[in-house]
């Protein structure tokens, strides 16, 4: 595809040179016009991928970022687009494909897609407080109520964090050699079980 | 005495709007023989026929994007047999190349042909379980004998290559794990014999039995331009009409070098689905013979990519050099420099996707799964209403998903 085509009818749209596709910034006001211009004039006729990310350097937190495929052309283009107020338009009157994808984009950081048909979590429960890929979420977990509340008041369960004894073996940022992968918790063991 | 009384059909058809019931919901699953593992599908039914299909997943979500932002790109490699678990070579292959793509790394051929090799056997492991539980999920416990039969042949082929039958973690960033042993490239060809007799044997089973036909033909009909809008990959796409296959179509891993036909469905049916699998089962043997005639010799890994490739143990023993790229290597991971990513393989279930994004360094900022069985099921609301609820069991079984890869 050429790059131009994108970035001449939507003015807003940043050519981000990719490597291994032609990669474009859209504005969150451009996005379902520029699928709908890629789907129709382009035949980027299949969504293949969309996911959230948590950016770096740039002023927002969040963002979305769609692969779309032209199974004609056999080609794909990546889209990256800026959350505004953690909200992103809904491809999936365009791609119905998209509905699962933006599904597990909220679940798992919280973005909401504007105009999405059914905007439910999708992996984790309906009732569950967090939205897990976030960089500030442990890894571990966090403690829970039981999501299935009549089963929770006869037993007094909870959902527990994951116990981290014997891995999985994390990294603590930094360079790893300064500080190797461990586990999280070790403040107890085989032989010395949790208070 | 004889009663008859004359009604009229204007009065009964008043009568069956009165005498139609409230709809029910049946929960299938999230423990059900036909759901292939733990898929619950929320069904609202209207006597026999299903009037909406609500699937509920999650229940094997085990955050594996999250763990692989926490450990370095060759620990990841395990979490990637636990995708789709019946092929996890290919799982295996598909996540090294992404990471390979990232890096800009080229691979010698002959690590190139033996992951070929054993995508193809792991695509063959697949379908043969596939094509024997939806036969069972039809009625026909028999095929599921014969395909298991194989299936554990080539597992056995597996524990050669890898290690392990089940959980292989065969590839590495830059390379496998180790070389083929000697003598296995004559069992392979000899394998392929016998699993084209049983594909065969498979074939007079299903493909003309009256019954399988009346369970598959014609049921969840999924047009060209749905499979496309829902972004069906793999064998349920082409079994639409579409014939997009990424190992002819985006060549990976040297795919271009062999000769292999790519099956396409005309009506897009249960059916047609069944028997695109059956055609690649054949292509797939036909891959397999072609790489073991011209497995190349020579390095099976990449030798100069000394910050990715863990260096031979021998030499890590003796050299000093060595030793310190082993060193950093394990404590550091492979180096992968900034920069993103995506790639696509084609697997047995569909295009397994891979998105890495890396700021350098040997762990990754963000890794994304797209998994073929999530997109697969996500058509479900739409095919399954109208549908009998025997025919659901048809219809899961004709998408051919694992919720290990849906639920990552």
């Amino acid at each position: 595809m050429d790059a131009a085509a994108l970035t001449s009818r939507f003015p807003a749209t940043q050519d981000l040179a990719g490597k291994d596709m032609p990669t474009f910034r859209v504005a969150a006001g451009d996005l379902l016009a520029a699928v709908r211009f890629l789907r129709d004039e382009h035949g980027f006729d299949l969504l293949a991928d969309l996911c959230g990310l948590e950016l770096q350097g740039r002023p927002v937190r969040f963002g979305v970022v769609l692969h779309l495929l032209s199974t004609t052309h056999k080609e794909y283009v990546r889209l990256h687009v800026d959350a505004v107020g953690d909200r992103v338009p809904s491809v999936s009157s365009l791609h119905p494909g998209a509905n699962w994808h933006e599904r597990e984009a909220y679940d798992m950081f919280g973005i909401v897609f504007e105009g999405h048909p059914d905007p439910r979590r999708i992996l984790m429960w309906d009732s569950y407080p967090y939205h897990p890929l976030r960089k500030d979420f442990p890894l571990a977990g966090i403690e829970v109520p039981f999501p299935a509340a009549d089963v929770a008041e006869v037993t007094g369960q909870k959902v527990e964090p994951a116990p981290m004894m014997g891995g999985p073996f994390v990294s603590h940022g930094g360079k790893l050699s300064e500080g190797e992968p461990s586990a999280l918790d070790q403040s107890w063991t085989e032989e010395k079980p949790k208070a | 005495m004889k009663i008859t009384k004359e009604i009229s059909i204007g009065d009964v058809a008043a009568r069956s709007e009165e005498l139609r019931g409230e709809n029910m919901t049946l929960n299938m699953g999230p423990s059900h023989p036909a759901t292939h593992g733990v898929l619950r599908l929320s069904l609202e039914l209207d006597g026999d026929k299903v009037v909406k299909c609500d699937p509920v997943i999650g229940y094997l979500h085990r955050g594996d994007e999250k763990i692989a932002e926490n450990m370095t790109y060759n620990q990841f490699v395990p979490y990637t047999d636990r995708l789709d678990y019946l092929a996890p070579l290919a799982n295996n292959v598909a996540y090294a190349i992404a990471v390979e793509k990232l890096a800009g790394l080229k691979l010698p051929a002959r690590c190139e042909a033996i992951r070929v090799l054993t995508c193809e056997m792991a695509r063959i492991s697949s379908h043969l379980l596939g094509i024997g539980v939806y036969a069972m999920d039809t009625g026909a416990w028999t095929v599921f004998m014969y395909t298991f039969n194989e299936r554990e042949k080539l597992y056995t082929l597996f524990e050669e290559l890898t290690g392990a039958r089940f959980t292989t973690s065969y590839t590495r960033i830059g390379g496998v794990t180790r070389d083929i042993p000697d003598g296995w490239l004559a069992k392979v060809s000899s394998f392929c014999d016998g699993v084209e007799r049983t594909i065969d044997e498979v074939d007079k089973l299903l493909t003309r039995n009256g019954i399988f036909l009346e369970r598959t033909e014609g049921i969840a009909t999924i047009s060209k331009e749905m499979a496309l809008a829902y972004g069906l990959t793999g064998p349920n796409l082409r079994a639409s009409g579409v014939p997009f296959d990424l190992r002819k179509d985006k060549p990976y891993s040297g795919y271009e070098q062999y000769d292999f036909d790519v099956p396409v469905g005309a009506k897009g049916d249960c059916f047609d689905r069944y028997l695109v699998r059956m055609e690649e089962l054949r292509q797939s043997v036909r891959i397999i013979r072609q790489v073991v005639k011209t497995m190349p010799g020579g390095a099976w890994y990449a030798e100069d990519a000394k910050k990715i490739f863990l260096p031979p143990k021998a030499k890590v023993m003796t050299k000093m050099e060595e030793l310190i790229q082993n060193f950093m290597l394990v404590t550091e991971g492979p180096q992968i420099p900034a920069g993103e990513v995506y790639f696509e393989a084609e697997n047995p279930k569909g295009a397994l996707g891979f998105y890495v994004v890396s700021n350098g360094g040997g762990v990754p900022y963000r890794l994304r799964i797209r998994g073929p069985s999530f997109v697969s099921l996500s058509i479900l609301p739409a095919i399954v209403p109208g549908n009998f609820l025997t025919d659901v069991a048809s219809i899961l079984g004709s998408l051919d998903f694992v919720m290990g890869e849906c639920d990552r």
